[in-house]
């Protein structure tokens, strides 16, 4: 058979890509404190038991509070970034893109030690929540305008001057003609921003303050073997929400392109 | 009285001078054409009489009133664009309605308006329709609506049908044609047809390099080009080298390479053309091959061979080489019953119209 061993090698790569991810459902319903095979029955109780924990509901509200304004902040300076790298000319443009975009490749630990640093040494202020959604704000922005760029870039600058030639302003163009062809696109950054502030565990521990993350939190109860099952069955709600939000994502980047009329390249699904 | 008038209009993009001098007057209620090959310049010149393209020196005055410093959105100029843009998340009706927004009429006032709108274009009951359900041809109307329904003094057209398919152009063109008789609004047409531009336009400029090279009706365009450029630009036209004889009373006398002697009136010769080689220019429909056996005693008579052929139906066009020349001529002839196709290889008599010939500078 023709590829057959290409099948091969696709298969077992995304065998050993998955197989650890599938394990985290398993085990979160498997009736037994000890993550072992072989599994011992079907249970629920993790499930149950996560509702109880009263440290837990803080830190998926600070999470949730911390992804919410994070991915507002990366969203609003990602349409000013998207709009001016597709539009207008300036000079020093492609450094400065590309000094937004680096922190797509930074190391995440150096930039959690750096922002400490700055924030403890420096600013000589104290971690709180705020001091981790400027963190988060700095990984997401440019997730956000590689989403949005896409979307600006793919349309069509007679839109724009159409508007003006029938009577429109500036503002008037952004506001009733701009908006809502990028809207798709703007939905897809702010839920991808949400989602990768949401599972953010390096920058979220360095900078965080009485009141962890829910990936914080994690890492806390993973010191207490009892406490595996309910961390696991937690984890297994978080990949779910992550899920659902990064097809939700998609489903508004493509509709975006398909707006505009403009052929789709790439994305991150 | 001009409704635009364009007075040494230049346009720098930084080193490129896309236009070099424009000056041009256009009339209330024409329909004027701008036409030139790609790059030539006309775009740029709709889109400074739009407000899109600032001047670099130069002025625009549109119904009188200078427009330097006024911008796209508050000039009385409406514009269809190339590609339609029309705006993909509005239906039908609030696309056409849109320049009325800030009009603050009432409801009922705006869709009668609108409704009057698509009506004049042909679109009546489309209003509700989503924008990208729409075909290429409604697409046009559309956008032809959305402009008209502001009532601009100036309609500019951005090379509007060359999306469309044939069939769909040459019944867009007489339509254009006969909604800009109907609202009586000055349109000005970019295109780079110039069937097209001849088949709508009052008027046509022709554009090469940034440059005007001459404003003309369609028929004096097409039988008095100004230059050897205009002539091969719109339509056919043969070039033959001539040499000046003598001069009698009112006509000038050429030795025409292949066709021999042929008298000029002085007034059909371009200033500055009575040097002494010009290039004389004369259209296929000009020249034509004879089939009778004895030709009128009058009839100038030449021969030549058919090197090739394009067989159109209605028409032939014959590319016959004169005794004695070396670069064939286009013949036209219209097929009738009585005129067989000549083969290739065929030889051919050919006669030809002394008052069609057009005498270049050179």
């Amino acid at each position: 058979m023709k590829g057959g061993w290409l099948r091969v090698y696709a298969i077992t790569y995304l065998v050993f890509l998955y197989l650890p991810v599938i394990l985290l459902p398993m085990f979160a319903f498997n009736d037994g404190t000890v993550m072992a095979f072989p599994l011992k029955g079907f249970t629920t109780q993790w499930f149950v038991q996560l509702a109880g924990i009263e440290a837990l509901h803080g830190a998926l509200l600070n999470s949730v509070f911390i992804a919410t304004i994070t991915a507002t902040l990366s969203v609003l300076l990602g349409i000013c970034a998207a709009r001016a790298s597709t539009r207008f000319r300036f000079p020093f443009k492609a450094p400065i893109m590309g000094g937004i975009m680096v922190p797509l490749v930074l190391p995440e630990i150096i930039v959690a030690v750096s922002l400490l640093v700055v924030v403890v040494q420096v600013l000589d202020l104290p971690l709180s929540a705020w001091t981790v959604i400027a963190g988060h704000t700095l990984i997401c922005t440019p997730f956000a305008i590689a989403i949005l760029s896409s979307a600006f870039q793919g349309l069509d600058q007679s839109f724009e001057e159409a508007a003006i030639d029938l009577g429109e302003t500036r503002w008037g163009v952004f506001r009733n003609i701009i908006l809502p062809l990028v809207a798709p696109g703007i939905v897809a950054s702010f839920l991808i921003c949400f989602t990768i502030s949401l599972d953010e565990f390096i920058i979220a521990f360095f900078l965080t303050g009485a009141e962890p993350t829910l990936p914080v939190y994690i890492w806390s109860q993973l010191r207490f073997p009892t406490k595996i099952p309910a961390v696991m069955a937690l984890g297994t709600l978080m990949l779910l929400a992550s899920l659902i939000i990064l097809s939700a994502a998609e489903f508004y980047r493509r509709r975006g392109v398909a707006r505009v009329g403009g052929k789709d390249s790439g994305g991150f699904l | 009285m001009s409704i635009i008038s364009l007075q040494g209009i230049e346009k720098y993009y930084g080193e490129y001078h896309a236009l070099k001098g424009i000056d041009c007057e256009i009339a209330e209620g024409e329909f004027f054409s701008l036409l030139g090959p790609s790059g030539c310049g006309k775009t740029t010149l709709l889109r400074v009489i739009a407000g899109f393209e600032d001047v670099s020196s130069g002025v625009v005055l549109l119904g009188g009133q200078n427009m330097a410093g006024v911008p796209a959105n508050k000039r009385p100029t409406n514009m269809v664009f190339q590609s339609y843009a029309i705006f993909p998340h509005l239906s039908v009706a609030q696309n056409v309605g849109y320049g009325l927004r800030r009009a603050k009429l009432s409801p009922a006032e705006l869709e009668a308006r609108v409704a009057e709108a698509l009506d004049m274009v042909g679109l009546s009951g489309f209003g509700a329709r989503a924008a990208h359900a729409l075909s290429g041809g409604q697409r046009q109307r559309v956008a032809l609506a959305r402009a008209l329904i502001l009532k601009p003094k100036v309609l500019l057209l951005d090379e509007p049908l060359s999306a469309l398919d044939k069939k769909m152009r040459e019944q867009m063109q007489s339509e254009l044609r006969r909604l800009q008789r109907q609202v009586g609004i000055t349109f000005i047409l970019v295109t780079h047809d110039q069937e097209e531009a001849l088949i709508m336009s009052d008027r046509i400029a022709v554009m090469f390099e940034g440059e005007i090279a001459q404003v003309a009706s369609p028929q004096e365009l097409y039988r008095r080009p100004v230059t050897r450029r205009v002539g091969e630009f719109i339509g056919v036209m043969n070039f033959l080298d001539a040499r000046h004889l003598d001069e009698g009373g009112d006509n000038v006398r050429f030795d025409v390479e292949g066709l021999g002697a042929a008298s000029i009136s002085h007034d059909q010769l371009p200033s500055g053309a009575r040097a002494f080689a010009p290039v004389v220019g004369l259209r296929p429909e000009a020249l034509s091959v004879i089939y009778d056996a004895k030709p009128d005693p009058g009839q100038r008579v030449v021969e030549g061979e058919v090197v090739d052929l394009s067989y159109y139906g209605d028409m032939t066009y014959y590319e016959v080489r004169l005794d004695g020349t070396s670069q064939p001529l286009t013949i036209s002839m219209k097929n009738l019953a009585t005129r067989p196709v000549l083969e290739r290889g065929a030889r051919a008599r050919v006669t030809w119209d002394e008052g069609s010939l057009v005498v270049f500078a050179a």
